[in-house]
């Protein structure tokens, strides 16, 4: 086990302010949120707990961009009985930065049963965010009942097949992609045959230095497969991004922060803001971790991506609520 | 989850028996077939307790999702498919044909199950 969690890795490789305290602290529970900045062609990345520290200069690029997850509208648990409250500190953070964010992604599990209502919820209070567009990806919670019928009928249109698209934007190229429909007994998240061609294809006429976000809601890497914490094909997906020099693949799903490089991919996943679920086996089950009503805000957060070309990275820090 | 094993242990005995004592295994089908025998299986962190459930024919099955996270009950072969089960919440089966039924969580799907139906 203890071989399986070094795996993980958990260190500040883009000098972003992540370090194993700063991942502990997310664990305690704090909303999920990165803010990314593009700037002259080079990626970069700011935890919104560290605004004050962000000169102007900083926080202006050519695009930035905010990720949030894992939502859960609905939920209503001890683990947090709040969640639209723990949504809309997001949304504070998310406005309190001193430049807005161009657009949101929200990598899935908007609502926690899928239900009609969940959803209108979550609409409402991203209404009061600053940036105005939202991309999303489902999450399993989302597409419960209908085999996502209703996700696709709010937010997917325009997309492909089961939801997946991709989108340009001060041209780095942005893929959202669909792993938690068709899961098959025993199996982890899937993205299948159809979608995986859309992608060779989707990716072929791009040049190598584009930078490439994609986003998706279960990982795609390993963190515990043991837990379903994984996509069977990912593999196949990675290598259709093999040629490009930086890729950034952000996910949710797991409700905490890891974070892994390999080779020219940086994966990343990001805080939920509605509960925390524990380190991968480090629980019976990964149900939600209850945490003490003043620490919650400290293991919620939100992501700020910062995208700065020709680094070859995308760094991605997240902060917490608190 | 006793409940459910002291089920698996008689119907294991009724089903040895079933050669020797025809008619006693006649009177326990007709008794099936008139009420279903019924018996639980209970979802507790993220698994099926029991894991593998044995009934006789015509015993319906009743899942119990006792966790905060919802979860479904889903046939691999497409026989039976719930809603999605919020916490408490109940689905219910009955085993009419014999076979073994292999089943899992549509949401999580590392959660498997089966039930054997003699």
């Amino acid at each position: 086990m203890a071989g399986k969690v070094k795996d993980e890795i958990l260190y500040d490789h883009n000098h972003d302010g992540i370090d194993r305290r700063g991942f502990l602290k997310c664990m305690a529970w704090a909303g999920t949120g990165a803010l990314c900045v593009m700037s002259g062609g080079v990626l970069k990345s700011y935890s919104l707990s560290r605004l004050p520290e962000l000169s102007a200069k900083d926080a202006m690029g050519e695009l930035s961009f905010v990720q949030i997850s894992d939502s859960h509208m609905g939920f209503n648990k001890p683990a947090n009985p709040d969640v639209a409250g723990t949504l809309k500190a997001a949304v504070d953070k998310i406005n309190g930065l001193s430049a807005a964010p161009e657009f949101m992604l929200h990598t899935g599990d908007i609502s926690h049963l899928s239900k009609p209502e969940e959803f209108d919820t979550v609409d409402q209070i991203l209404k009061g965010a600053k940036p105005q567009d939202v991309f999303y990806v489902p999450g399993e919670h989302d597409v419960l009942n209908d085999d996502g019928k209703q996700f696709l009928e709010r937010y997917g249109k325009g997309t492909k097949g089961g939801g997946w698209y991709s989108f340009d934007k001060k041209g780095a190229h942005f893929i959202g992609l669909v792993n938690v429909m068709n899961l098959k007994a025993g199996g982890l998240g899937t993205l299948g045959h159809e979608q995986l061609e859309w992608l060779e294809d989707d990716v072929k006429h791009l040049k190598h230095s584009t930078p490439i976000v994609v986003f998706a809601h279960i990982p795609l890497w390993s963190v515990y497969p043991e837990w379903g914490w994984g996509t069977e094909d990912s593999a196949q997906a990675l290598a259709y991004m093999k040629k490009f020099g930086s890729v950034t693949v952000l996910n949710g799903h797991i409700h905490q922060v890891m974070q892994k490089v390999e080779g020219n991919v940086t994966f990343h996943t990001a805080c939920s803001t509605a509960f925390p679920q524990p380190q991968p086996g480090k629980a019976n089950s990964p149900g939600p971790m209850k945490v003490p009503a003043e620490q919650l805000k400290s293991v919620l957060g939100i992501t700020d991506v910062n995208y700065v070309q020709r680094q070859h990275a995308l760094a991605v820090v997240d902060s917490t609520l608190a | 989850m006793w409940r459910s094993v002291s089920i698996a242990v008689l119907t294991a005995t009724l089903l040895f028996g079933a050669g020797t004592i025809t008619t006693g295994t006649k009177n326990v089908l007709a008794s099936a077939q008139q009420k279903p025998e019924t018996t639980e299986v209970k979802i507790d962190n993220f698994s099926f307790g029991p894991a593998t459930l044995t009934v006789p024919v015509g015993t319906s099955v009743t899942w119990t999702n006792r966790d905060d996270i919802p979860h479904t009950v889903v046939s691999t072969d497409g026989v039976f498919k719930s809603k999605v089960l919020d916490t408490d919440e109940k689905f219910s089966f009955t085993f009419s044909k014999a076979g073994t039924y292999p089943y899992f969580c549509s949401i999580h799907p590392k959660m498997t199950g089966k039930v054997i139906v003699q």
